[in-house]
């Protein structure tokens, strides 16, 4: 009776061995007769991850240069920005990091585009149910509590070691925000515009891109920058199933003790970040010059 | 008078939860304080009938709570009502599918909203030929009409700006013009001018009664002030907690009040201005006429009074614009009528 009490009624040793078997082999199972497949489909987003990175990796730098103090420009407007992105990218450059940073930015890239893919649909399903809003809400808790090494276990389980589990790892970890937001830019809106939009007889679909979007895109926009940085941030991670990039070094710098090597690639990372933070943070906020009082 | 262009008839909105239930008690005679208190719905409208005349402004008037917001959007069903009947050109509206209903707002009403309701990222014009936009209606088209309503509520120039750049009044002006750009008969203005400084609401309350004079639209208008409502209404409706107290044109209401309510309205209102001579005089029945001061039965009171205060004439002669006596008022009754 007292070891009830002090001791949580647990089940038992040899039953629990055989769950845990019992789930890790129907998995195995699962995984060695949908992997391939599961493989196959992934091939597109593998043949443009690849074509990021040896696109980028190619490019002549000074190309690369012109090119994204250009981007850098268009989204700001801002000189300052752009000289600071220059030699930010003058460091990594001299510091013998340029490759890393293009696979780097090209997984980052890709992420980015397939998390605003599903991201985007996603946030405006749950904007107009309630329903969906209340399934989907957990979801998004579990993936940004759940820590990442955890689901890296079944994502390499089921594909092995390589880019596109470590692009589905930085995926999961980086869509919810933008879903999120997507989700509460929409229902925002201002219900007196919606009101007009209705009186005047507009459509759902006209409702949704005439006045919930374009109203909604600078809330939707904080969740494209929020998608961003949680990449960045998992490029580390991702780099421990075979993603190429800046994280390897400093993975490597881990194991080895590589003081010096560590902190500049980590820089690198820093760098990167907090270009593509400001960039699309100005950018965001340009897109809704309409809202100041300022006269354009 | 011909078949009104918009009937409402039996009108009932309760808000809550089970509001076919609540209806019961309504029937029954429960007011609007006990059904919330005892039964947790919100009493909106409770039997409206009203018959608007085409071309013809209609106020509705109330304090906030009213229900008049509520029930301007029952003509264009954006609220759905409990029970009742509204028709537009003896179309029943609640009984339209969503086409049939988008079909409806597009061709046939615009509305005009209290805190303008612009959309924030399109300009002026973009703002302007929204309701055409969405018709799919050519470009150019929509442009031409566009800009030629802003042109007339006087915002040319500004075409190009957005409606953040623009004050109160201007942007109720671009609300207006984009209702007008609709080109429907019907034209909704809830409170559109309520939340304009009164002497910007002044001029607007101008510019709409100018179109009107030249559109001949069926407005309904929306709103809690009585000066505006006696300066723009050719008639007007009283709600008080979703129940309409009194109907009529504007110096019936004055002049026979029908409930406290009313009343305490009408109390402080300059008389004179809204009162017109033929509204008080009565039939002559060889009443002796000699010496009589000739009124035009159209002229208000304020255009009439110096002169009779200067004249001191006992009686007045009423006429209409033929010259034909059709009425007559005493001075003795007319100083009652001011006093009152």
């Amino acid at each position: 009776m007292s070891n009830f009490l002090t001791d949580f009624p647990e089940m038992p040793n040899k039953q629990f061995r055989e769950f845990k078997k019992g789930v890790d082999a129907s998995y195995k199972d699962f995984a060695r007769e949908w992997g391939d497949l599961i493989d196959a489909m992934f091939d597109p987003l593998l043949k443009m991850l690849v074509f990021f990175e040896k696109t980028l990796i190619a490019t002549p730098w000074p190309i690369f240069m012109i090119v994204l103090l250009g981007l850098t420009y268009w989204g700001s407007r801002s000189i300052k920005l752009v000289i600071g992105t220059f030699l930010a990218f003058v460091f990594i450059g001299y510091f013998r990091m340029w490759d890393e940073t293009m696979s780097t930015i090209a997984i980052i890239l890709t992420s980015v585009i397939m998390s605003v893919v599903i991201g985007l649909p996603t946030g405006i399903a749950m904007s107009r149910s309630d329903r969906t809003q209340s399934i989907v809400t957990p979801i998004l808790d579990v993936m940004q509590t759940m820590p990442p090494f955890v689901y890296l276990i079944p994502i390499v389980m089921l594909m092995g070691i390589g880019k596109i589990p470590g692009l589905i790892a930085v995926v999961i970890y980086a869509i919810p925000p933008l879903i999120r937001l997507t989700n509460l830019g929409i229902r925002e809106v201002d219900k007196e515009a919606l009101e007009a939009a209705d009186a005047f007889g507009a459509t759902k679909k006209q409702k949704l891109y005439q006045v919930q979007l374009p109203l909604a895109l600078p809330t939707i926009f904080a969740g494209i920058n929020q998608t961003i940085m949680m990449a960045l941030a998992m490029v580390i991670i991702a780099s421990m199933i075979g993603v190429k990039g800046l994280g390897q070094p400093v993975l490597q710098s881990i194991y080895n003790q590589y003081f010096t090597k560590g902190v500049l690639y980590g820089l690198a990372i820093v760098i990167v970040a907090i270009v593509f933070d400001r960039v699309s943070q100005s950018y965001g906020q340009r897109i809704q010059k309409h809202r100041s009082g300022k006269i354009v | 008078m011909s078949e009104a262009k918009i009937q409402i008839k039996n009108l009932y909105k309760i808000f809550g939860k089970n509001p076919r239930g609540a209806m019961e008690h309504v029937k029954n005679g429960v007011g609007k304080d006990e059904l919330l208190e005892k039964h947790n719905h919100v009493l909106g409208l409770k039997d409206i009938n009203l018959d608007i005349q085409a071309k013809s402004v209609q106020v509705v008037m109330g304090l906030s709570g009213s229900g008049k917001s509520t029930l301007i959007r029952h003509i264009n069903r954006l609220i759905e009502p409990t029970d009742g009947s509204v028709t537009v050109d003896g179309d029943e509206v609640l009984k339209m599918n969503e086409e049939e209903l988008r079909n409806f707002r597009r061709s046939k009403t615009a509305m005009v909203f209290q805190r303008f309701a612009l959309l924030p990222h399109k300009t002026v014009l973009q703002n302007t030929i929204f309701g055409l936009h969405i018709q799919n209606i050519s470009e150019e088209d929509a442009n031409k009409s566009a800009r030629r309503w802003i042109e007339r509520v006087g915002l040319s120039g500004y075409e190009n700006k957005y409606p953040q750049h623009l004050s109160g009044g201007m942007q109720q002006r671009v609300g207006l013009a984009r209702a007008l750009t609709n080109d429907g008969d019907i034209l909704l203005m809830d409170e559109a001018f309520s939340a304009l400084d009164p002497l910007i609401r002044k001029d607007m309350q101008d510019i709409l009664l100018e179109l009107q004079d030249e559109l001949h639209k069926t407005v309904v208008f929306i709103t809690h002030d009585l000066d505006e409502a006696l300066k723009i209404g050719d008639r007007i409706a009283i709600l008080k907690d979703g129940i309409m107290d009194q109907e009529g044109i504007p110096a019936e209401i004055l002049l026979n009040p029908k409930t406290k309510y009313v009343k305490d309205f009408v109390e402080d209102v300059n008389r004179a201005r809204v009162i017109k001579a033929k509204h008080i005089m009565s039939e002559i029945n060889g009443q002796d006429l000699s010496g009589a001061m000739p009124i035009d039965q159209d002229d208000f009171i304020d255009r009439f009074i110096d002169k009779v205060i200067s004249d001191k004439p006992d009686n007045l002669v009423i006429q209409d614009k033929d010259k034909k006596n059709v009425g007559f008022l005493s001075t003795k009754k007319l100083s009652e009528i001011l006093k009152r």
